[in-house]
């Protein structure tokens, strides 16, 4: 990654940070509409609740990776500031989206699945920030079209949205990181 | 008793009609949208794709499969692959695999191809 470009990413930063904040509390309305529709979940139940369940536990399941992916990059060493800031900014989304979906799982009357013992990273191929950034963006690029692909197969339409909201975060942090590493933030028009 | 869903996944990926060589490069490509859960050389919150052609559905030792993987009796070959790929929750309700699918059948090939070629790859050889 070039010096220039990190100078850009930096700039950028700022304005992101006020913009991802927003961002957050975007996320935190469709949170709070996601725990205001409790009553109607709950009583959804049956097959179709149970299978929602199921979807949003794979989510859980991939989030609470994400959390330690963000951990591992943070404490490598290889991470400066304002990048650093980034990445810990960005384990907190995930933070919050785990939290919200093992509530949510939880209402629908699954068991939310609890972080691993271990993650297998590939670590040995870290050597450098842009290795890290690069891990990452392949991480949250992953995680974009994993919530495309459950977006539409959800029964309950308010937990496609609560997904849809995840998938735009994941989306900016995507955008985010490939930028950083000197790569046009947005390749395409369109996500798969 | 072999499962009526297995049964008719079977069947339904008998009666696909043969599969066109695939494009690995453009495979490649299309893997990055399950980069979130799966990896080639080890479990994610999906399991690892070495060894997967010939593999038995739900078999990967100490991978925590939903039942309905574990009970389908699926063997992964192109023909099963591209059945589960294109609808994973109509090809075997209960997956964990809550995912719409790839309906682009190019797509699957390509993925598949991919898959087949990264078999290979010294990540799943050594």
């Amino acid at each position: 990654m070039s010096f220039l470009i990190l100078g850009n990413a930096t700039n950028m930063l700022a304005a992101r940070r006020a913009f991802l904040g927003r961002s957050g509390l975007l996320l935190s309305g469709a949170a709070v509409a996601l725990l205001a529709g409790r009553d109607a979940l709950a009583a959804k139940g049956g097959k179709s609740g149970a299978d929602d369940a199921r979807i949003l536990n794979t989510a859980l399941g991939a989030e609470l990776e994400a959390i330690a992916a963000y951990q591992v990059g943070a404490e490598s060493g290889l991470l400066q500031k304002p990048v650093l800031d980034l990445a810990v900014t960005f384990q907190g989304h995930h933070k919050e989206h785990a939290d919200l979906l093992a509530k949510t799982v939880a209402k629908l009357g699954g068991k939310p699945v609890s972080p691993k013992a271990k993650y297998s990273f590939p670590v040995e191929t870290l050597k450098t920030q842009a290795d890290v950034l690069r891990f990452a963006a392949t991480l949250e690029k992953g995680a974009v079209s994993a919530y495309l692909g459950a977006v539409p197969v959800f029964g309950n339409r308010d937990l496609a949205k609560a997904a849809a909201s995840i998938l735009g975060d994941e989306a900016m942090h995507w955008a985010v990181l490939r930028n950083a590493l000197g790569e046009a933030p947005v390749p395409a028009a369109f996500v798969s | 008793m072999k499962p009526l869903a297995a049964v008719a996944f079977s069947l339904a990926a008998a009666a696909s009609p043969a599969l066109a060589a695939g494009d690995a490069k453009s495979g490649e490509a299309i893997y990055s949208r399950c980069l979130a859960c799966h990896a080639l050389a080890y479990d994610r919150t999906g399991p690892r794709h070495c060894g997967l052609f010939g593999r038995r559905a739900g078999s990967v030792e100490g991978f925590e499969y939903s039942a309905a993987m574990r009970k389908s009796k699926i063997v992964w070959n192109e023909k099963t692959l591209d059945r589960f790929l294109a609808n994973p929750l109509q090809a075997v309700p209960g997956t964990a695999m809550g995912y719409a699918g790839v309906a682009d059948r190019k797509e699957r090939t390509d993925l598949i191809a991919y898959l087949k070629q990264a078999g290979g790859a010294p990540q799943c050889t050594k």
